[in-house]
């Protein structure tokens, strides 16, 4: 299978990128690693004219940790993410979710910005970036603006970004040391999209859960935040009640549509699974339990 | 769009330096296959789910059917023909595959070859889990994996130093 053709634009700079994409219009596309867009590009759903590919601006492979933020360019990819001996101490939820997209080799070119910005609801960081509060840097003609990851998705490839817009990095506030994590996916093998999955973030102090946050992967149009599930466990040592209850008032707000990983009530039903055990494991993670 | 863009790129495949002047749709798989004659590197799935078109660049495991050779414009590049040793002795990997009857029809191989080499540099010393998570983005449909998991562990043995003692099934 073989594209069909377009014109090949290497730009060095935001600024540079961000003026072809607004002389060159709707028919251009940026490029980042094109693990989505390749294959799409291969089946001519997408056939953009002009390709702007971002791996020769400069700045976009950065990650920057400052006390109470760490900064992640939209370019690096899920390898690095893994890598990343900072994040693995300070935000260890993005390798644990990183390891469980597509394979190895997919993960060496694939970007945390194309996974983010692109709005496919299979992808499984944005309802990362919902869990923990993350804003995103969308850089415009006009200069950039902030975009929460919670207002970011507006439907199935439907987002806040505008034609001409790119998104350049993610600012995630750093959760409190000692926090508990987990990013529980049921997919059907290797390299598919979630049945459903879900992430949780919480802190606790005397065994009891200080803050939680739980958002849900591809059981929706959008990802999607669980806040009841999320106020329902708060004040609890997360007894077995506490966990079925959460699990109710995800399951309650889940609309997944049947496809091939099942029917809309086992993908609803699984839901509530995958956000009962991200609990349980976030909360055996804990400091402070 | 009026005429068709060419591009010169310029990459290191198999520690040989090579220019070409390519549209900027040619699959780094076709570039490889078609303008450089390196046949080894297989198109299987074609959609980047089986990992048969896996090279290593600039040390990584990639899926080069779904990279523009654009992509790879100054990159190293190795594929499976740059495995056996100059005097024509079998790397490891592919005495591994040999003695432990790694392949059958062997179409996978090329890749699973490739992605295995990435993976003992990475991690030198790999259980079984690691191995079959390693190997995950590479799809065999006749040998089955358990041979070809143990094809890795002999190799990592022999570089290692140590000698792989169980059988091939």
């Amino acid at each position: 299978m073989i594209p069909g053709p377009f014109t090949y634009h290497r730009p060095a700079s935001v600024e540079e990128a961000i003026g072809l994409m607004t002389s060159l219009g709707e028919e251009s596309r940026p490029l980042a690693g094109g693990q989505s867009l390749i294959p799409m590009m291969k089946l001519r759903m997408a056939a953009p004219e002009h390709l702007i590919d971002l791996a020769g601006v400069a700045g976009l492979k950065r990650i920057d940790a400052g006390p109470d933020e760490i900064r992640i360019g939209a370019a690096v990819t899920q390898a690095q993410l893994i890598g990343s001996a900072l994040l693995s101490e300070r935000l260890p939820i993005l390798s644990e979710t990183a390891l469980q997209i597509a394979d190895p080799q997919v993960r060496t070119l694939g970007t945390i910005g194309g996974n983010l910005a692109n709005g496919d609801p299979g992808n499984d960081m944005p309802a990362v970036m919902q869990c923990l509060g993350a804003i995103y840097v969308l850089a415009g003609p006009a200069g950039e603006r902030q975009v929460a990851a919670r207002d970011y998705y507006l439907g199935p490839y439907f987002t806040a970004l505008e034609q001409g817009e790119l998104l350049v990095a993610v600012r995630i506030p750093a959760p409190a040391a000692g926090h508990g994590h987990a990013y529980e996916k049921l997919k059907r093998k290797i390299g598919d999209y979630a049945t459903a999955a879900a992430a949780v973030v919480l802190t606790a102090t005397d065994g009891r859960i200080a803050t939680a946050s739980i958002a849900l992967t591809n059981v929706a149009p959008t990802p999607i935040v669980a806040e009841e599930a999320a106020r329902l466990v708060i004040g609890t040592s997360l007894d077995a009640a506490t966990v079925k209850a959460a699990s109710a008032a995800a399951k309650a707000i889940a609309d997944p549509a049947a496809d091939g990983r099942g029917t809309a009530d086992y993908r609803r039903e699984m839901a509530g699974v995958m956000v009962a055990r991200a609990l349980v494991k976030a909360f055996g993670r804990v400091k402070g339990a | 769009m009026s005429e068709t863009q060419t591009l010169p790129i310029t990459l290191t495949v198999n520690a040989n330096k090579v220019q070409r002047f390519v549209e900027p749709r040619t699959l780094l798989v076709h570039f490889l296959r078609e303008e450089l004659g390196l046949t080894g590197t297989h198109i299987g799935c074609d959609t980047s789910h089986c990992g048969a078109c896996t090279v290593e660049i600039d040390g990584q495991s990639i899926k080069s059917c779904t990279t523009f050779a654009v992509q790879a414009n100054g990159a190293a590049i190795n594929t499976v023909e740059s495995l056996a040793h100059a005097d024509g002795t079998l790397h490891a990997l592919q005495e591994g595959f040999r003695q432990m009857h790694g392949l059958q029809c062997g179409f996978c191989t090329p890749g699973m070859l490739m992605r295995a080499k990435v993976l003992l540099t990475e991690n030198p010393d790999p259980s079984e889990a690691e191995i079959r998570y390693g190997i995950s983005g590479n799809l065999c449909r006749c040998t089955g994996y358990q041979n070809i998991v143990k094809a890795i562990q002999f190799a990592a043995a022999q570089l290692n130093g140590r000698t792989f003692q169980e059988a091939a099934e």
